[in-house]
């Protein structure tokens, strides 16, 4: 489903942020990206967008992410955003769900159904008409989370979809991505919740993918994760 | 909650007052926009002088306030940074016309201070009307119709952004007025040696949010078109309410009503 064929990135040409990164995702997998800060992790997931561009190949589906295939590409990729303020730019939770299926050429009538079923789906029925300005941290996320749906991507790319949230609504992201049948990519330093959400681990480490294994056995490895500035999941401590 | 937070509370309140339901804001927004530009351009073309003429045309705002339901104080709350503005506009007007031009009792009134008034009239009827029409529409059916009157849609969506962008920075404004008054306790606003590098971190930090924000749009399916909100047919009604609008705004223009009653009073 995602393809990386030999990736390098800089912003500066003298510091790579990544180098010859190569990997695939299967249809249907869900892969935890993990590192430490400025591994370059968001790096990646911009250029698999498209919103950066480097050396190398990337294929989404078969189909290479270059500027002449982007719309084709973002199609297929719903992105969650870090930060959800920066997700929900329209007044109200229904103007921003909506807004990525009118733009793919759905009609009002078809856009507002799924709308609908995504919302009843997550069970947010009752954030339809709130004011994104007017919903907490928790229900933002989960709301950024539904206008992704509404688009009805094939695969998911999440950019610490647990951050900053209270462990409540941690619980409620983290089994909101477990019933997600798409490929999904998730970038997080919360490694409990990778361990919840992913079968497999991709680590990277100073632009480098340094491994990739089964998330049950990658991150058990105390000696590896702590070589690369990370530490086990605490679940998986002993604390 | 800091002054910056109150005043992002007070953009959202705009869209909360559009969200009503009433006999004003049910209509048809074209035919609100439409009746406004009328309004407006009725209330510029008085003369400097024709104070008592324009003065009939404060009637409009105040019967739509009823109408809308929205109460007068609101907007001139939310209008207390440009209304100053506004009146200081012929503020001098009295020190270079100073000729009597009519006489209240025994006291001589001179055309510099009818001016002035004029002026300051036509400015507080101009913003009267378009915040009620803001307040009875909003920003979305506001654009939707725009579009509907064929206006570019490069400068309509320039339009629906730059009230979007205003958002963003007043969000990062309030988190660094924060910010900062959290380290400089006991201090009255900001200090003037750190205006410079404020403003340019706001720059900044607006600029990253509004690339964020493109880029969010972009990744779902943005192409320089906005799908605005779909607005109800033009109705009889509408086409009613315009009519009138404009009729009035002739007759009030033309007959000289003030000075007809004001001469049924003095005889």
């Amino acid at each position: 489903m995602i393809e990386f064929q030999h990736v390098s990135f800089a912003y500066e040409k003298e510091r790579p942020v990544l180098r010859d990164l190569s990997f695939k995702i299967e249809k249907g997998e869900s892969v935890g990206l993990i590192g430490a800060n400025g591994a370059g992790k968001s790096t990646l997931m911009k250029l698999l967008l498209g919103l950066l561009q480097g050396e190398g190949r990337i294929f989404v589906d078969g189909t290479p992410v270059e500027k002449s295939s982007l719309a084709e590409v973002r199609r297929k990729l719903g992105f969650v955003l870090q930060n959800s303020d920066n997700q929900m730019f329209m007044p109200t939770v229904y103007e921003d769900m909506i807004f990525g299926p009118l733009n793919y050429g759905l009609s009002r009538e078809e856009a507002e159904r799924r709308v609908d079923a995504v919302l009843e789906r997550l069970g947010l029925q009752e954030l339809k008409h709130r004011h994104n300005h007017r919903i907490s941290g928790g229900e933002k996320r989960m709301a950024a989370i539904a206008t992704v749906l509404a688009m009805d991507p094939e695969v998911i790319l999440m950019d610490e979809p647990s951050s900053a949230l209270d462990p409540c609504n941690r619980r409620v992201v983290i089994n909101t991505i477990r019933t997600l049948p798409q490929t999904k990519l998730i970038a997080s330093h919360d490694l409990d919740m990778i361990l919840d959400t992913c079968d497999r681990v991709l680590l990277m480490s100073g632009g480098v993918l340094v491994a990739d294994g089964p998330a049950q056995t990658l991150l058990r490895d105390r000696a590896l994760l702590e070589a690369h500035r990370m530490e086990l999941p605490f679940r998986l401590s002993g604390c | 909650m800091n002054k910056m937070q109150r005043a992002l509370r007070e953009l959202t309140e705009m869209d909360d007052l559009a969200a009503q339901d009433s006999v004003m804001h049910r209509l048809h927004p074209t035919a609100k926009l439409l009746s406004t530009i009328l309004y407006i351009a009725a209330v510029l073309s008085f003369g400097k002088y024709q104070l008592s003429g324009l003065a009939v045309f404060l009637l409009w705002p105040v019967l739509l306030f009823q109408l809308s339901g929205i109460p007068v104080h609101i907007c001139f709350y939310k209008l207390r940074f440009v209304l100053p503005l506004v009146m200081a506009v012929g503020l001098f007007n009295p020190f270079f016309d100073t000729a009597p031009l009519l006489y209240l009792g025994p006291v001589p009134v001179s055309g510099g201070v009818v001016s002035m008034l004029t002026l300051m009239l036509k400015g507080l009827l101009c913003l009267m009307a378009s915040f009620l029409l803001m307040a009875t529409t909003g920003i979305d059916r506001l654009c939707a119709s725009l579009r509907r009157l064929h206006v570019p849609g490069l400068l309509v969506t320039l339009l629906l952004l730059t009230y979007r962008y205003v958002g963003v920075m007043t969000e990062e404004l309030a988190v660094m007025t924060e910010a900062y008054q959290l380290r400089a306790p006991g201090q009255k606003g900001i200090a003037r040696a750190a205006w410079g590098s404020f403003l340019g971190q706001l720059l900044l930090r607006s600029m990253d949010r509004a690339q964020e924000l493109y880029s969010s749009m972009l990744l779902r399916g943005y192409h320089e078109h906005f799908h605005y909100a779909p607005v109800p047919a033009f109705s009889g009604k509408d086409a009613l309410y315009l009519l009138l609008c404009a009729a009035v705004f002739l007759l009030l223009r033309l007959v000289p009503l003030a000075q007809w009653l004001g001469g049924l009073v003095v005889r």
